[in-house]
């Protein structure tokens, strides 16, 4: 992992080292714990009545027959649910004045009912509960419950609902479009009127999921003797959810404890607050009881998040070189039902759609579309697979229109490295003017088609293959991501009694192997074995603010905050070691679990000693006017985002028969700056590069007409499997980022940006002849099929 | 998903499980493998008040050699097929047919007498049966029916068994010598269910076709004879045009539906593909050249 | 007969007994009523193998059994793979080659292996990449599996350490 890396300053002991994972033992032995897997004494089951109607007029909910099932506990209708809770506010994520101010907006977010009792809004939506003794008798006490649901015309899709005399969705909206956002950079508008050339095309982004191998879950204890609610939620923000149980129960924060276990994947699914979280911890309250909830299969696929489901439509001005002069776009995000986390995806969007081009002329605005289908909210990429596609098309059809190689159209309009840092012109989600950091975009895009035998001998062997009846194609999608965004992470640094190292931060992870790598932070800060780490995350109880894992972002924040707190106690540290030692501050280093006099090896204290020398009370060591205790909580606010980029390509050859593809080898460059644990780095890239092949090419929720999901089970919604892999090839760049003390960018999402977009270009690359075009997601065998039937034009 | 209460009877002998669902049909359902019945059941698309558990009937399971035809017992497992000897040697188109069922894991527990039965239109083995020409055999308290699979197979999901019949045994006449066969399909993913599958059955006698077989699946209600492609090769043997023209009958003689993996054009077009791709096969390990 | 009965299963070389209705998953038993909660569920169709334990010797879905329909037979579970705390020769090859990240579909995917490996004499890439299709993992883009299972195939099946 050589290319790209410029020498660094600090040489760490673990940063850079591909650690074993400390989470793996637990794992593999089958001890780990789920949600699922807690069991407490008394515990009871809770189970929803779901919507099987998009749009619904609730009438009475008669609960009586399922009040009386036998191992029944209780039972709520949404009219019982709304005379105790509020709905969730709908902004769960506050944006900020500077984004306000430099973008326009225009923002209805709907507040979410935990159980609404008047109106059912997309097939799933809860309309009561039950508690019982299984979830076996709760799922038969479901089966008694009667409910008046009388159908509304469902707004199938983003179109429908924006049509006049559409129904709404919210009525006390009075519009079906939660927000409308438009940015601009120059002159969009006018660079495609005076452009040589121009072209318009459409874009379709269906829509896809997160779909962990873990549904959703929730198990709520309420202890009477502390009035706390301890709450396990297979959560990405346990910060979020004791926001909103304090909020909705009236408790302060600090009485409600929220944990994230193991979490068996989330990848922005589980990134906000739902109403279960909220409710189960209500019901456990309520019972007296321990409550628990597990959601099955087929009400994940219909309840958690869904996600991209966008249309572009796009304009492109350029020159006869290829040069793009302006670029403007029109889209829609259809939102469903809610919009739990508002704009953000389409915030991405806007923010994303230049890439790694230099295009002085820029214009879009969306809508973000409410209709009666599951609520949208971020999944892996959030925004920018969606924009990548249209842009990524885009290029491709104006070196298409020219004659021109794609790889060369690329090349001429990206952004050469000796340019960064580079302002773009435009304002990220966290309000601060975009300016790419560092990187090299070309070279990765070199290094790619290198990777697949260089540009020449690919576009040899295609023209061989044609002269032979068959059909290869070269595919690329570039992009720059923004990660590791604020507003801010938490940490708890300590010394232990014991000498050793304890940090807790507010990171949620659900497989990126987070303990493994904040501690080999630590141990770097700390210069001590990283067995003598002790991490925990995710755990409201040990970190009193935090915000969580999404949008690539806890690399970056949580060593950020770890740092802060850390640095913190640093300094009691060496004022402390300084007393016992009689030496000078500035003649102290950190080495050997503790600190010691440079160059004289005897003279050394070690942390425990510290910790023990500076205990309160008597007989203490501290200098006078130093509290006791070695603890800091800190927060580590990011200036702005750093940009992690990639340039992927790949080659891909078309079944003229049956338009089955197969791919003979994936390639992704991949900078996302010091990769502190590299192999795990390196996994998180594959798993979401197999994702989005998966969005590419196997993965659907598809609506019908009415508002119905056709795809409710994972017989149709179709997962990768091992036998779904191409060959794949990821490098690593490591250009360091200047924006934070360790160089590094946020990798979760990258993986998953550009497939879907390669695989269309190299399909309508292969297809060449027949003047292909693919501008929709996902690649269908059939479509593709299609074109050798009507013949090569 | 958890399943509505049922009651669970488990015989040990077939006159045992026959009484019982004599007694109890038709809210009762037969338990087999329960690959395709469990998932129904916990989604409560399936709502058996009773269920005849087979799993206990010892005497269900085998694989016979019976001198010019196999007979295998309704509750031998797929894994078992897979890995019989006489089954491959004996009739490969059986053997090719089972290793596309599902994964390992499934067919450990999947029966050939459960997938028959359950009729799922793209599944492999009813296909296969139509073009083995295989004989099902049928047991209740009215005695025994052998049933041909041309008259076995009556829409999706929905075969002429009885609401009180079990099926027992599965009788199957071994391809004379000098036999071509081949099962091949094309699937969204390994181990998914076809988009379309073609059983190819050929007898030839040197390099001239004496007798064609062919049977698709994922393209009809059930398992659908390709009559036509079959007269196709009957009438020209195996050669680069009559491969075209079995093709484009294939094509043209289902009349497949579409849902969300392929819409009935793409299936159609499928089938003729795969009808070309399975003689192709036959010829390739009958040695036989085009 | 929709009674409780008595299931007694020999889980892991040790023999177990609990109560279950007829209704009751085998996932569920061994989970609930065992309190074996190293198998996971994860579709209740049987379609991601996240609840693939062995049983007689052989891989299946526990979600697609009913728990009475196991009485009396031999069920190993990823607790028992590892022997007195030492992990088996498969399971620190999935630490070594990262073959999990959230753990969720590990259980299963270990006993898909196993079961894979072991019931054959040897194993072609093709078939060990087919063969592990069986077990859904939505974190790795299993690189790691793969290579750990094939490490694993060769020590089993006699052949010398392969490369990737």
């Amino acid at each position: 992992m050589d290319d790209g890396r410029e020498p660094r300053t600090d040489s760490g002991g673990y940063i850079g080292q591909s650690v074993p994972r400390r989470e793996d033992k637990n794992l593999l032995l089958g001890k780990g714990e789920f949600v699922a897997d807690i069991q407490l004494p008394g515990m009871v089951h809770a189970a929803f009545a779901r919507s099987s109607l998009p749009h619904a007029a609730v009438g009475t909910v008669n609960m009586d027959t399922a009040r009386e099932l036998d191992g029944v506990r209780f039972a709520a209708s949404g009219a019982d649910v709304c005379a105790e809770l509020p709905p969730i506010n709908g902004m769960q994520v506050v944006t900020p004045q500077g984004w306000r101010d430099r973008v326009d907006t225009d923002i209805l977010i709907p507040d979410q009912p935990l159980v609404p009792d008047d109106k059912l809004r997309y097939v799933g939506e809860a309309y009561a509960l039950v508690v019982a003794d299984s979830r076996y008798i709760a799922e038969d006490a479901l089966e008694l419950i009667e409910a008046d649901l009388d159908p509304l015309p469902p707004l199938a899709d983003a179109e429908s609902a924006l049509q006049d005399g559409a129904a709404l969705v919210h009525e006390h909206l009075g519009r079906n479009v939660a927000a409308f956002l438009h940015t601009k950079k120059g002159d969009g508008a006018a660079a495609l009127e005076t452009a040589p050339h121009r072209l318009a095309r459409r874009f379709v982004h269906h829509r896809y999921a997160a779909m962990p191998m873990e549904c959703r879950g929730v198990v709520a204890d309420y202890d009477t003797r502390t009035d706390t609610l301890t709450v396990w939620s297979s959560t990405q923000v346990v910060h979020w959810v004791r926001r909103e149980i304090s909020t909705a129960l009236g408790m302060p924060e600090e009485r409600v404890r929220c944990i994230a276990p193991d979490v068996g994947g989330g990848f922005g699914g589980k990134g906000h607050v739902y109403p279960e979280d909220i409710l189960v911890a209500w019901l456990a309250r309520k019972l007296g009881h321990p409550v628990k909830w597990v959601e099955d299969r087929h009400e994940h696929i219909l309840n958690a998040a869904h996600s991209r489901d966008n249309i572009y439509d796009v304009e492109i001005g350029f020159d006869d070189t290829g040069r793009i002069l302006g670029v403007t776009s029109s889209f829609l995000v259809d939102s469903g039902a809610f919009t739990p986390v508002g704009a953000g995806i389409a915030g991405n969007s806007i923010a994303h759609m230049l890439g790694p081009y230099d295009i002085a002329n820029y214009e879009t605005d969306c809508k973000v579309v409410l209709t009666n289908r599951t609520p949208n909210a971020p999944y892996r990429g959030a925004g920018r697979p969606e924009v990548g596609f249209a842009m990524e098309r885009a290029v491709d059809l104006v070196a298409n229109y020219l004659d021109l190689d794609p790889a060369e159209v690329r090349f001429r309009n990206m952004i050469p490295p000796e340019d960064l840092p580079y302002d773009v012109g435009l304002t990220y989600r966290d309000g601060v003017p975009m300016v790419y950091d560092s990187g090299d975009y070309p070279k990765a895009l070199t290094r790619a088609l290198d990777e697949l035998g260089g540009l020449e001998d690919i576009r040899a062997r295609q023209k061989q293959a044609l002269a032979e009846g068959r059909y290869l194609g070269l595919g690329m999608g570039c992009y720059v991501e923004g990660t590791g965004v604020g507003p801010f992470e938490g940490a708890t640094v300590k010394i232990d009694p014991t000498g050793k190292i304890m940090v807790a931060t507010g990171a949620c992870p659900q497989g990126q192997g987070h303990e493994t790598i904040f501690a080999q932070f630590a141990a770097d800060m700390w210069q001590v074995p990283i067995e003598d780490v002790f991490v925990t995350v995710a755990d409201t109880g040990q970190v009193s603010q935090g915000y969580g894992t999404i949008a690539s972002r806890s690399t970056v924040t949580a060593s950020g905050a770890i740092k802060v707190a850390t640095d913190k106690v640093h300094e009691k540290v060496f004022a402390l070691a300084a007393n016992m030692l009689e030496a000078g501050e500035a003649d102290l280093e950190l080495r050997d679990s503790g600190v010691g006099v440079k160059g004289v090896p005897d003279l050394h204290v070690s942390y425990r000693d510290i910790a023990r020398a500076g205990k309160p009370g008597w007989d203490s060591q501290r200098p006078d006017g130093m509290d006791a205790g070695f603890e800091s909580t800190s927060y580590y606010e990011p200036p702005t985002v750093t940009w992690a980029y990639a340039a992927n390509a790949a080659l891909i050859w078309v079944d003229p028969e049956t338009g089955r593809l197969e791919i003979e080898k994936y390639v992704e460059v991949h900078d996302a700056g010091v990769l502190v644990n590299p192999g795990l780095a390196d996994g998180q890239v594959k798993g979401g590069l197999v994702q989005g092949l998966g969005g590419g090419l196997l993965e659907e929720l598809a609506y019908d007409e009415h508002g119905q999901l056709l795809t409710g089970s994972l017989m149709d919604y179709l997962l990768p499997s091992a036998s779904d892999v191409p060959p794949i090839e990821v490098v690593h760049f490591e250009t360091p980022s200047p924006l934070n003390a360790f160089g590094v960018k946020g990798l979760g999402e990258g993986g998953a940006i550009a497939p879907p977009v390669v695989i269309a270009n190299a399909v309508c690359d292969a297809l060449r002849p027949f003047k292909a075009e693919l501008n929709s997601t996902p690649v269908r065998w059939g479509d593709v099929a299609a074109f050798f039937e009507a013949g090569e034009t | 998903m958890k399943p509505a209460p049922f009651s669970h009877l488990a015989p040990t002998s077939v006159p045992e499980a026959v009484k019982m669902l004599g007694e109890h049909a038709p809210g009762a359902r037969v338990l087999a493998g329960g690959q395709s019945l469990v998932p129904m059941m916990n989604f409560r698309l399936a709502r058996p008040t009773v269920l005849v558990d087979l799993n206990r009937v010892a005497d269900l399971a085998y694989i016979r050699d019976d001198g010019d035809h196999l007979a295998i017992g309704a509750m031998t497992r797929e894994r078992t097929i897979e890995n019989s000897d006489l089954v491959r040697q004996a009739c490969p188109l059986l053997h090719d047919a089972t290793l596309n069922i599902a994964h390992l894991p499934i067919r450990t527990r999947g029966t050939i007498g459960g997938s028959i039965a359950n009729a799922d239109p793209a599944a492999e083995y009813p296909a296969t049966m139509l073009a083995l020409d295989a004989t099902l055999v049928a047991q209740s308290v009215r005695g025994e029916r052998r049933i041909a699979a041309a008259e076995f197979f009556d829409g999706v999901l929905s075969t002429t068994l009885e609401p009180d019949e079990i099926l027992t045994e599965i009788v199957v006449p071994k391809p004379p010598a000098g036999s071509g066969a081949a099962f091949v399909e094309i699937s969204r993913r390994l181990g998914d269910f076809a988009l379309a599958g073609v059983a190819a059955q050929i007898t030839f006698d040197g390099n001239t076709v004496t007798d064609v077989r062919l049977a698709a699946c994922g393209v009809g209600a059930g398992p659908v004879r390709l009559t036509n492609a079959e007269a196709a090769i009957r009438d020209n043997g195996l050669t680069e045009d009559a491969l075209a023209r079995a093709a484009s009958a294939a094509s043209a003689e289902v009349d497949p539906d579409g849902d969300v993996h392929a819409t009935a054009a793409y299936r159609r077009k499928l089938a003729g593909v795969m009808t070309r791709r399975a003689l192709v096969k036959v010829a390739e390990r009958a040695g036989v050249s085009l | 007969m929709t009674e409780i009965r008595d299931v007694s299963v020999t889980v892991n070389g040790e023999v177990r007994t609990g109560r279950a209705e007829p209704r009751m998953l085998l996932a569920d038993f061994l989970r609930d009523e065992l309190r074996l909660t190293g198998t996971h569920v994860g579709c209740e169709h049987g379609v991601c193998g996240a609840c693939t334990v062995i049983i007689d010797g052989e891989a299946a879905r526990s979600c697609l059994m009913f728990a009475i329909q196991a009485d009396g037979a031999k069920i190993n579970t990823i607790e028992g793979l590892a022997t007195d705390g030492e992990m088996h020769a498969l399971q620190k090859l999935f630490s070594e080659h990262r073959a999990l990240q959230c753990g969720f579909c590990t259980p299963g995917v270990l006993m898909t292996a196993m079961d894979l490996v072991h019931s054959r004499d040897s194993l072609t890439a093709d078939e060990i990449r087919n063969g592990m299709s069986a077990a859904l993992c939505r974190c790795t883009g299993y690189e790691g599996i793969v290579n750990a299972v094939t490490k694993y195939a060769n020590q089993i099946h006699g052949e010398g350490p392969a490369d990737g």
